[in-house]
């Protein structure tokens, strides 16, 4: 029934397959949506859209499938209006009006008469709303023309039909702001964090040792013995510094969610920031980052060498703030970030360095290299590949 | 089949109508997500209301298996009643416990079954599902049979975001996504909470309340059921109009706004607001 619709979702990225198609043909044919385009736009929308980051997309697609414009880049109403050629709108309301209409449409000075009209209200009512100028010079195609076949079409400012009410809903386009392509989301990292896992028993004991309790009733001369054991638990502690501030910025969702995810996942999992090189002094909480720091010596004592040790920066830096002491942009440095940082790597055998910077990009940066080079090549991309291949390589 | 209008104590829109009902026509699972405190749950019970069917709720916590929506074999008391004598033991259908799932297929009338907060169970929880939320049927291991819906229940599962749903579970459900009202539609929903409430009062708090909500930064946007405590607390209290409408720099915090804000540095934020307010009036 609308199999470009179907593709078009496709190809702007819903994830929609041939059983949630095929639900809505369902639907369709038991009479859910009735005959109202709104109806039957929520009902596609409940039918094909399973995340609310994808709502937006939805409205877009389906703003321009059912306007029967292929592929156009409009994004507001008005530029949609005015893709819309002025000879096809006077066609379709020769084809529509009366004799009578047209009559009266000579009345007020013929059809480009009309438009001229038209285009100046619309113009008028435009700079009243929101002083926009560009837009009267695509007037001449006037998207509002559409109506012209109204005599009274003057009023189409104020045109409240059911009809152009529903084109509202989806071209208001309430979901925007739920829109964010993000490449890792949540589920993903935690499956990706998941080859970490290592079990242990430990805690409150509460779950049947079945082998256990066999041995103990045979030995118990067939009275019931059972036994219990700890449910296992994911035994892996982790140890998580992040890049917060500057060129980080554009990164925060993306660590956010790693660390959303990581935070769920490991029982033992502490993390710490700094800002673009670990130095002497690094801390918990960003705003009083200044006042409660804690040493990296104090950090390496505490948090023993069975710690894994997970940085997350995008290593872009000026060069001297990794080798240069007091090359530190925010305060005097004793010693070079470098000699830190290999504190730290000889203290925890197992680190990775995750970088949320595109890998093909890493080549540009001096400050990545060295970094890289200092991790002995164990950098890798945010990523769904790129956090698999350090989970293993901190699983070795 | 009875349709879904919105009942008299919840405003439904048009578009989670449309949404409701093409889930109990199709008979597929109805997912609902949304802000916290936007009535998903009260969802589910008004739904029931209106259809007049009764409803199963499932909580889910963290550790939630999904077997025990299905049905739990209690080894344990069986060994135990064995080394007693017990008569009970010879039939192991004494010892399974009937999940919710279970009695929602087994009811006499379909039932509406919520399964609250799915986000909060274990990554895998949904998956396990799968089989069961599609057919409606599942196999117990123990006695051999299987238990098969006597009717379709009407299922929704409401999800909070904590986690992200397997794809293979979303396809199975239809899905609504609980925008945050508009003022509209607030106005509906505190009409239909507070009947007799003064219309002077409900305009100065609803365009409080969204002054709140649009002030950047806020960790937890106040969301319609804090609205609706706060209406309540506004009403026992005895607050004129005219204490919300002022707008001295020194009282910038909205007045009880325990109810309104929940979280500490969200508090804090007012504060500092208000701060430098009083410091660019003085």
């Amino acid at each position: 029934m609308f199999p470009t619709f179907f593709y078009e979702l496709r190809k702007a990225g819903v994830p929609v397959s041939l059983k949630e198609y095929l639900a809505l043909m369902e639907a369709m044919q038991a009479g859910v949506a009735g005959f109202q385009v709104e109806d039957f736009y929520y009902l596609s929308r409940a039918i094909l859209v399973k995340d609310e980051r994808n709502l937006d997309k939805f409205d877009r697609v389906f703003g321009h499938v059912f306007k029967g414009l292929e592929g156009c880049a409009a994004t507001t109403l008005e530029e949609l209006y005015a893709q819309i050629p002025a000879d096809w709108l006077k066609k379709l309301a020769e084809k529509l009006l009366t004799e009578e209409e047209k009559a009266q449409i000579e009345a007020l000075g013929g059809w480009e008469k009309l438009m001229e009209t038209l285009a100046q209200r619309l113009a008028e009512q435009k700079e009243r709303h929101q002083g926009g100028s560009k837009w009267v010079g695509t007037a001449g195609t006037s998207p509002f023309g559409a109506y012209g076949y109204n005599p009274e079409g003057v009023r189409i400012g104020q045109d409240g039909s059911r009809n152009r009410r529903a084109v509202k809903v989806w071209d208001k386009r309430e979901f925007r702001n739920l829109d964010d392509q993000v490449e890792l989301g949540t589920r993903n990292i935690k499956v990706a964090l998941r080859r970490l896992r290592k079990f242990a028993r430990t805690g409150a004991a509460e779950i049947l040792d079945l082998p256990d309790t066999i041995t103990s009733t045979a030995r118990n001369a067939g009275y019931l013995d059972i036994k219990m054991v700890p449910e296992r638990h994911n035994a892996v502690k982790v140890l998580l510094f992040l890049d917060v501030g500057g060129s980080m910025d554009d990164h925060i969702r993306l660590c956010e969610e790693l660390f959303s995810a990581a935070r769920t996942e490991f029982k033992h999992l502490e993390y710490f920031y700094f800002h673009n090189c670990v130095y002497e002094g690094v801390w918990k909480d960003n705003r009083r980052r200044h006042a409660e720091k804690t040493s990296v010596w104090d950090v390496i004592h505490t948090y023993g060498p069975d710690y894994k040790l997970v940085f997350v920066g995008d290593a872009a830096m000026s060069p001297y703030e990794i080798v240069q002491p007091g090359g530190s942009v925010e305060h005097w440095n004793e010693e070079a970030g470098i000699v830190w940082l290999e504190r730290l790597l000889a203290h925890y055998k197992h680190a990775i360095w995750l970088n949320p910077t595109q890998e093909r990009f890493w080549g540009y940066t001096q400050s990545i290299q060295m970094l890289r080079q200092a991790m002995g090549g164990r950098m890798y991309p945010l990523t769904l590949e790129g956090l698999d291949a350090g989970m293993r390589e901190l699983g070795h | 089949m009875t349709r879904f209008e919105g009942t008299k104590d919840y405003v439904a829109t048009d578009d989670l109508r449309v949404a409701v009902n093409a889930a109990l026509v199709l008979q597929r699972p109805l997912l609902v997500k949304g802000e916290p405190g936007t009535g998903k749950t009260v969802l589910a019970q008004e739904v029931a209301k209106a259809l007049g069917k009764p409803l199963l709720s499932w909580h889910i916590k963290s550790t939630t298996k999904a077997q025990q929506g299905l049905y739990e074999y209690d080894a344990v008391s069986r060994l135990r009643d064995s080394q007693l004598g017990d008569p009970r033991v010879s039939d192991i259908r004494n010892y399974i416990r009937k999940g919710k799932l279970w009695e929602a297929f087994a009811a006499d009338s379909a039932p509406v079954l919520l399964i609250d907060e799915v986000d909060k169970a274990d990554i895998e929880f949904p998956n396990d599902l799968l089989l069961e939320l599609d057919r409606m049927e599942f196999f117990v291991y123990e006695t051999g049979e299987t238990v098969k819906a006597r009717q379709r229940p009407v299922v929704i599962i409401t999800s909070n975001n904590e986690k992200e749903l397997p794809d293979a579970f979303l396809r199975r459900c239809f899905f609504h996504y609980i925008r945050f009202p508009d003022a509209e539609t607030m106005q509906k929903i505190v009409d239909v909470h507070f009947p007799d409430l003064k219309q002077e009062l409900l305009r100065e708090a609803l365009t409080l309340f969204y002054e709140v909500r649009e002030t950047p930064g806020l960790k937890k946007k106040p969301s319609t059921s804090e609205l609706l405590d706060w209406i309540k607390l506004l009403l026992v209290e005895d607050m004129t109009p005219e204490t919300l409408r002022q707008r001295d720099p020194k009282k910038l915090i909205p007045p009880l706004h325990g109810a309104l804000l929940k979280n500490e540095q969200d508090v804090h934020l007012f504060e500092r607001l208000a701060f430098l307010a009083r410091r660019q009036g003085g």
